[in-house]
């Protein structure tokens, strides 16, 4: 098909047509099917993983079931995930080529550079954000109804919020985009997947502690039964609509025996024989120190967002690592267009 | 028609020029060898051609007038890299599959009755090649694309004299059978002088001698004779490079044809390629370009040569 019954004199091409899109396919699975494999290879033991867990907890209801710590340790190494297919299968992309020099190869081929990128970056970017969001999918089904309950954590909490659906999906994406870029700008595979880790990273770190908090204005009550998988942004005590140091709560707090350890949670004085109590609990007594500081006009404003916006916060970060993606696989596309050799 | 011309042509890579005000316009129908010691801005001004580099200043225009690097210069020309970089993990198969992928054209039944004559197999990974072979691949790869031009970038640096045989034997046919236009670098010219009949060479970012070699050969002669007349002698002659021995001086000098009558008492010889690109090299400030050379207009294919500064 390819072997093409050409006039010996090319010479007499008048209209210049491109080579056809569809041509690359070929090459970019040839060129890319180990990654492919591998790419299918983790996401598809995981999966297994997390089918059997799902089943197991379904099997065994999902209270009684220790999820607090075995969902903490699989979270943090399924947050891996992203990152590493951003520095295996994104900064290799191109870096592969330019540390090779079979650049001046391909690029100066018929196909020309830029298309090239185009159709290299393209089904590869597509490729990940699928299977990324398919065991985002998968990740929901398993711990989901664990999470969106009313037993351990809040859906929005950063251990678990960028593993679902669309998150996980689109923080795969802007991962492979991070290391297309890295790989053109450094030019060598192994930096270029060092520093995709790290600026993955810092941009996952910054979004969790800073970012994903003002999606939405938080909301504020004087409730301390926030309700069910609450984000609690932050809690602070006040009286009469000023705020009120810890120091004046535990001088309130002595003659209780009570101190506050942490905002919201009160350690009780031995001597006064209670154990620990906590202030959100909403376990009624006398003797409870939120309700006794209640009594001395001390209320507690807890800052926080609610479970119900899990999905438009899902689809605020998204959209927005959807744009970021999109402008650095263009700016890739960018740069080899003008890169020197 | 020009395969390639340059105007003004400069690169800067941080702030080094590693080309700099390159003037040259390369005619079709040529084996062109573009000659320079090493790093003076071959590669350079190869990849602008074949549009792997954008220049700083200046334009760089292909195959009559189309822009570097543009569509159409992309499908006109095959560039084979220096150290012929190929896919290593890919087979010979696999190599020509892509290569017909990635261009309108590619003449497949051509590229594997060539790498038939040549004895390599089609399903050995590319890198598993000896580094002949892969040269002969690369080219084959550039050759099956039908180009009207094809640039070879030092193509023989890293392979033995059979291979490099070999290697010309094949360009050489396609010259023969196609009519590709060619341009070769190097900085051996022992192995281009059996093969280029057009000259480039390129020193200290500069083009400094162009012309089809029958025409430079014809053009520059060494004159034999007393090293104390060599003074006198030079005056009326243009020197491009002298050489004083004790008793006798070896100048090569330019010539309007046979036209120029030999000083009595010296001897007349005919220069080779080697040499007079020796001389010139030793001489940077002396220069032979086609055509009358003013400034900011391009040099014109035809006319005699004219002395351009001494």
């Amino acid at each position: 098909m390819t072997a093409l019954t050409m006039p010996a004199q090319p010479r007499q091409d008048a209209s210049l047509r491109p080579v056809p899109w569809r041509r690359m396919a070929w090459v970019t699975w040839r060129q890319h099917r180990l990654t492919v494999a591998g790419l299918v290879a983790v996401l598809g033991a995981a999966s297994v993983y997390l089918y059997i867990t799902g089943e197991q907890l379904r099997h065994q209801g999902f209270v009684s079931y220790g999820a607090g710590p075995v969902l903490s340790l699989t979270a943090v190494l399924f947050q891996l995930i992203p990152p590493l297919i951003g520095a295996f299968v994104g900064a290799p992309a191109l870096a592969r080529e330019l540390e090779a020099g079979t650049f001046r190869f391909t690029w100066t081929q018929g196909f020309g550079r830029a298309r090239w990128t185009v159709a290299t970056l393209a089904p590869l970017a597509l490729a990940v954000t699928v299977a990324a969001g398919a065991f985002g999918f998968l990740f929901s089904w398993c711990y989901g109804p664990q999470i969106d309950g009313k037993y351990v954590l809040s859906p929005l909490a950063a251990t678990t919020f960028d593993l679902r659906e669309v998150a996980f999906a689109a923080w795969t994406l802007v991962a492979f985009a991070i290391g297309a870029v890295a790989g053109v700008l450094i030019r060598r595979v192994v930096p270029a997947m060092f520093a995709t880790l790290v600026a993955w990273s810092g941009l996952a770190v910054v979004t969790g502690a800073f970012l994903r908090r003002h999606y939405e204005a938080p909301l504020v009550t004087s409730n301390p039964n926030l309700p069910n998988g609450a984000w609690i942004m932050s809690q602070r005590w006040t009286r009469g609509g000023k705020p009120v140091s810890l120091s004046t709560v535990n001088q309130v707090l002595q003659k209780i025996g009570a101190t506050e350890a942490a905002p919201g949670h009160f350690a009780q004085n031995p001597a006064f024989g209670q154990s620990s109590a906590r202030a959100s609990a909403s376990t009624p007594g006398n003797a409870s120190p939120a309700q006794y500081l209640l009594h001395h006009g001390i209320t507690q404003l807890a800052t926080y967002q609610p479970a119900s916006r899990f999905w438009p916060f899902q689809w605020i970060e998204g959209g927005w690592l959807l744009a970021l993606s999109l402008l650095l696989i263009a700016a890739t596309v960018w740069l080899v267009r003008r890169r020197a050799a | 028609m020009n395969v390639i011309e340059a105007s003004g042509l400069g690169k800067r890579y941080g702030s080094t020029w590693a080309l700099r005000e390159c003037t040259l316009a390369i005619p079709d129908g040529h084996v062109v060898a573009l000659v320079g010691p090493n790093g003076v801005g071959k590669t350079t001004l190869l990849n602008l051609a074949v549009g792997l580099t954008a220049p700083t200043v200046g334009t760089v225009t292909v195959l009559g007038g189309t822009l570097a690097g543009s569509a159409a210069a992309l499908d006109g020309i095959a560039f084979v890299a220096q150290d012929t970089p190929l896919y290593k993990y890919l087979s010979v198969a696999d190599m020509l599959h892509l290569t017909g992928n990635l261009n309108r054209r590619f003449d497949q039944g051509y590229a594997k009755a060539r790498l038939g004559e040549l004895g390599i197999p089609l399903t050995r990974k590319a890198g598993k090649l000896s580094g002949g072979q892969q040269a002969q691949l690369a080219l084959t790869l550039a050759l099956g694309r039908r180009p009207r031009l094809l640039v070879l970038d030092e193509p023989m640096a890293s392979l033995d004299p059979l291979a490099r045989h070999d290697f010309m034997a094949t360009v050489m046919t396609a010259v023969a059978d196609d009519g590709v236009s060619v341009v070769l670098s190097s900085h051996v010219l022992a192995e281009l002088e059996r093969v280029a009949d057009y000259f480039v060479l390129l020193s200290r970012g500069r083009v400094q001698v162009a012309g089809e070699v029958d025409d430079l050969l014809a053009s520059h002669r060494v004159l034999t004779g007393p090293a104390a007349e060599a003074d006198s002698c030079a005056e009326r002659l243009c020197v491009v490079h002298a050489r004083r021995g004790e008793a006798l001086a070896h100048l090569l000098v330019r010539t309007n044809g046979s036209t120029d009558p030999v000083p009595p008492g010296w001897e007349s010889h005919p220069v080779s390629l080697e040499e007079l690109t020796l001389a010139y090299l030793r001489e940077p400030g002396a220069a032979s370009l086609p055509g009358p050379v003013r400034a900011g207009a391009l040099p014109l294919e035809t006319g005699e040569p004219t002395e351009v500064s001494q």
